[in-house]
């Protein structure tokens, strides 16, 4: 009884931590509707800031918490000077760009925060005072943790008060319900938004700093949070701070009682909880519907067209360039040129979807459960290459059916997390069921047939498959089907009013986009010789979304110089010790400088040229 | 000429407040039919409960004979009911063309085809439909980039794209100048008489309504207050009194008045 009371206990002290980061994960969507990525950044940044400063000042308990404060303070500012400095340059780009700012920082965040504090999991100090255990019918719970309990309950109270009974807070409440409207009635909006981001970032650095004696700092801190916060966020309702605190406490018990029944994985199960709530409640527990159609004006008054005869002749000439390259230059450009191929593969698939307004966070579920269906093949079947590259396809068809019926009932923000909540399903699959998939050593030595075995055969292999995948997508973007996305995209109240079913054709897109996704990934294993959980991991979703957004959305042609670019760059920048800051800079320098990706910028520029 | 839309005692509260109440209409072929009252009279939902938006409490809706109690919008549609809407809704990044065409493939049942290009699929039937209400010149113009006006011309004409028997026109006009809303009404009204459709629709502009519609249909507070010619509707002392105040809650200007002119007009 005891053990299982204190579980109980410790599952409500993990709640804490994550209320803290959510709320302010959720009151930042709120106010500024934009989804900040770096907010798990700063919850990292908190445990590291309260550790350094825990360290520097004088021991006692006065000086342990004021560390803490301090800590979130600095957090608050760092959020102030991200937003002064980046954000408000962004609130008239698209909801994407913005996005990619901020994963821009969580990159430059990594590697700051490596060079910094180093890249050892710090352990945290304890604090004065709890230190010790007390015992409840026979177990034993640490002090500490009773201090967790009682602080989120304490935030929240103090934030429903700030929220209901303060000036700041009504104007808050009222940006949240309409933001033009509190606009228009001469509400500051500049300070409103940056008082809410530092309060939001300070939030973040405060759950950072108060679980540092019992979790510590790591590196991986950042990632794990965002995910897990976007859980809560949507599953107690964006924007809503009661609900982010109930969710918190769900997840929370879900961890602790989770480990006695699947131990190692609460990941799953966390998702899997997402993922139940979102089907019943598609806005959460206590979210209310948000207002649609604004997707539309993102793209309004582009009509794609048909290449025309000057875009035609340029394709040609790319054409012959990929065929003669070989003749040209040693294996290491042709290793690149495939890698950017496939990737492009998997842009263009993504595009696709894109088309139809579903903007997915985890187009990697489909790439690496691709190059996993082919090396799982090919490890326990022994399956050759040329039957592995055409069944992957297929499977991830079937897992794109499965996870397309849940997500299409979404859309917008939700409908992201809810792909991004699923891929984070298919990660900790591979990732904990090392009997089966290798685990984190990943499956090895999965090498093409003999015929295809040199670079040069299978350099033109990848070439006709995934040049010949991306023509037929761009074929799709231009029939009855492709319309009827795009269609989709920007008005489901008219799509719906003209008898279309829009959730069956978006879910054949799903499909569409998962089977491309999934070649380019069964091809992808076999030009590497192995696969790793990573190609299924967050980031590689987004660099997938990075390469269409890089490229430009308004454009057919993005998806593959996005990927060309986005590759290359890679490549040359990996090799420096602190690459994560450099491509973070990178990230944020484009999305400032070329809003409209790329290729929308060349399309400006030279867009006259091109016509007929 | 024959019920295209028949509705019997529809009933539909949100929450504790009844937006329509025991309302029953009907309407033929070939007559436009207004639907007017005060705001907050329950038209709305009315237009709403008929389209398959909301789900009637009680009460039935029958289209051309067929029960669509609890029918989807596009289960409305494929009956041959066009909509439009108060604020337009139409593809912002596609053509006005493309817009059209949209239409003709949903119609032909073709939105799942993968195996040819849309191209120059229904591009006559579609350049036809704008030429009829005059805005072929735009076809190759984004909506996006659209005047208002001819927003709603491009929502008429996708409405038509279905060749419908029934037009449900959710204030077809609002937004446009006085005499740009004549001309739309007068061509709807061509429209309809050529091709045999019925109409209902709402509107606010009472020149508009006394111009243009056959029969009018008054709602107060969710009921039915009066029902019957332009004429007989002006001339109803329950609909004047609706109209201008006496007895109910302050608040409905003058502007709302009908129009001393409009019978001249």
């Amino acid at each position: 009884m005891g053990f299982y009371l204190v579980q109980f206990l410790t599952g409500l002290s993990d709640a804490s931590a994550l209320f803290l980061v959510a709320c302010g994960l959720s009151l930042i969507f709120g106010v500024l509707r934009i989804v900040n990525l770096a907010h798990g950044s700063f919850y990292m940044l908190g445990a590291y800031i309260a550790f350094s400063l825990i360290a520097y000042l004088p021991q006692g308990a006065f000086f342990f918490w004021t560390g803490i404060l301090l800590a979130a303070l600095i957090v608050g500012l760092v959020g102030v000077i991200l937003e002064v400095f980046l954000l408000r340059r962004l609130y008239s780009a698209p909801e994407l760009f913005i996005l990619f700012a901020t994963f821009g920082v969580v990159l430059m965040v990594q590697d700051l925060s490596r060079w910094l504090f180093g890249a050892e999991d710090i352990l945290g100090q304890m604090a004065p005072g709890l230190e010790g255990s007390i015992d409840i019918m026979g177990t034993l719970l640490p002090q500490y943790d009773i201090a967790l309990i009682v602080i989120a309950p304490l935030i929240l109270v103090g934030l429903w008060l700030l929220l209901n009974r303060t000036r700041w807070g009504i104007l808050v409440r009222a940006a949240t319900e309409d933001r033009e409207m509190s606009s228009a009635l001469g509400v500051n909006q500049t300070w409103l938004f940056t008082t809410v981001f530092f309060l939001g970032s300070c939030l973040a650095g405060l759950g950072g700093a108060v679980q540092l004696p019992k979790g510590g700092a790591n590196l991986l801190m950042d990632l794990n949070m965002i995910a897990a916060a976007f859980v809560i966020v949507v599953v107690g309702g964006m924007g809503s701070i009661p609900g982010a605190y109930l969710a918190s406490v769900i997840i929370g018990q879900l961890n602790s009682f989770g480990v006695l029944i699947f131990p190692q994985s609460t990941l799953f199960l966390m998702f899997l909880a997402m993922a139940v709530v979102l089907t019943i409640r598609p806005h959460g527990l206590f979210g209310e519907i948000e207002a649609e159609e604004h997707a539309a004006a993102q793209t309004a008054g582009t009509v794609l067209k048909p290449a025309s005869k000057k875009v035609r002749l340029l394709g040609l000439i790319l054409l012959i360039l990929i065929f003669v390259l070989p003749v040209f230059v040693g294996q290491f450009t042709l290793v690149l040129m495939t890698e950017i191929a496939l990737f492009a593969l998997v842009s263009m698939s993504l595009y696709f979807l894109m088309t139809g307004g579903m903007v997915t966070f985890g187009h990697a579920a489909f790439f690496g459960g691709g190059a996993y269906s082919a090396a799982l093949l090919v490890h326990h079947l022994q399956t050759p290459m040329e039957l592995a590259i055409f069944f992957a396809p297929l499977a991830v068809g079937l897992l794109a059916l499965i996870i397309g019926w849940f997500c299409v009932r979404l859309s917008g923000v939700y409908f992201a997390i809810l792909t991004l909540a699923f891929a984070q399903i298919c990660w900790s699959v591979v990732f904990q069921w090392a009997e089966f998939t290798g685990g984190d050593d990943g499956l090895l030595t999965i090498w093409p047939s003999k015929w295809a075995s040199e670079k040069i055969v299978f350099y033109y292999l990848t070439m006709v498959l995934c040049i010949g995948g991306i023509l037929l997508l761009r074929f799709f973007i231009f029939t009855p089907f492709g319309y009827t996305m795009r269609a989709c995209r920007d008005s489901a109240l008219r799509v719906d009013s003209i008898g279309i079913n829009l959730r069956r054709h978006q879910w054949l897109a799903f499909a569409i986009a998962g089977v491309f996704a999934g070649l380019a990934g069964g091809v992808y294993v076999f030009s590497k010789g192995s696969v790793f959980p990573d190609e299924m991991a967050i980031p590689r979703s987004f660099d997938f979304l990075f390469m269409v957004l890089l490229g430009g959305v308004e454009t057919l042609f993005g998806p593959v110089a996005g990927s060309a670019a986005y590759t290359w760059l890679h490549d040359k920048i990996a090799r420096f010790d602190f690459w994560q800051l450099a491509i973070g800079c990178i990230f944020i320098f484009l999305v400032v400088a070329f809003p409209r990706g790329i290729a929308g910028s060349v399309h400006n520029r030279f867009g006259k040229f091109f016509e007929d | 000429m024959a019920d295209i839309l028949e509705v019997h005692h529809l009933y539909k509260a949100f929450g504790g407040v009844k937006a329509v109440v025991d309302v029953s209409f009907n309407l033929k072929d070939g007559q436009l039919l207004a639907m007017i009252g005060p705001n907050g009279a329950g038209k709305s939902t009315c237009f709403n409960l008929i389209n398959g938006q909301l789900r009637p409490d009680h009460g039935d809706i029958f289209i051309m004979g067929k029960n669509v109690n609890g029918s989807k919008p596009r289960d409305v549609w494929n009956l041959g009911v066009g909509r439009t809407f108060q604020i337009t809704s139409t593809f912002a990044s596609m053509s006005v063309l493309e817009n059209v065409q949209m239409a003709q493939l949903s119609y032909y049942k073709r939105t799942k085809s993968l195996l040819q290009k849309v191209g120059r699929l229904y591009v006559d039937e579609s350049m036809a439909l704008l030429k009829l209400l005059g805005i072929e010149d735009q076809a190759e113009r984004a909506c996006g980039v659209l005047a208002y006006g001819d927003l709603k011309r491009v929502e008429l004409a996708v409405a038509l794209a279905n060749k419908p028997k029934l037009l449900l026109m959710d204030e077809p006009t609002a937004g446009m100048g006085p005499s740009e809303a004549q001309n739309l009404m007068e061509l709807t009204k061509d429209i309809v008489h050529t091709q045999n459709i019925g109409v209902l629709f709402t509107e606010h502009d009472m020149a508009v309504v006394f111009n243009h519609a056959d029969r009018i249909i008054v709602l107060n507070r969710g009921e039915l207050a009066a029902e019957g010619t332009p004429d007989e509707v002006q001339a109803n002392e329950k609909v004047k009194e609706i109209y201008l105040g006496h007895g109910e809650p302050a608040g409905i200007g003058k502007k709302e008045l009908i129009p001393a002119d409009s019978k001249e007009a």
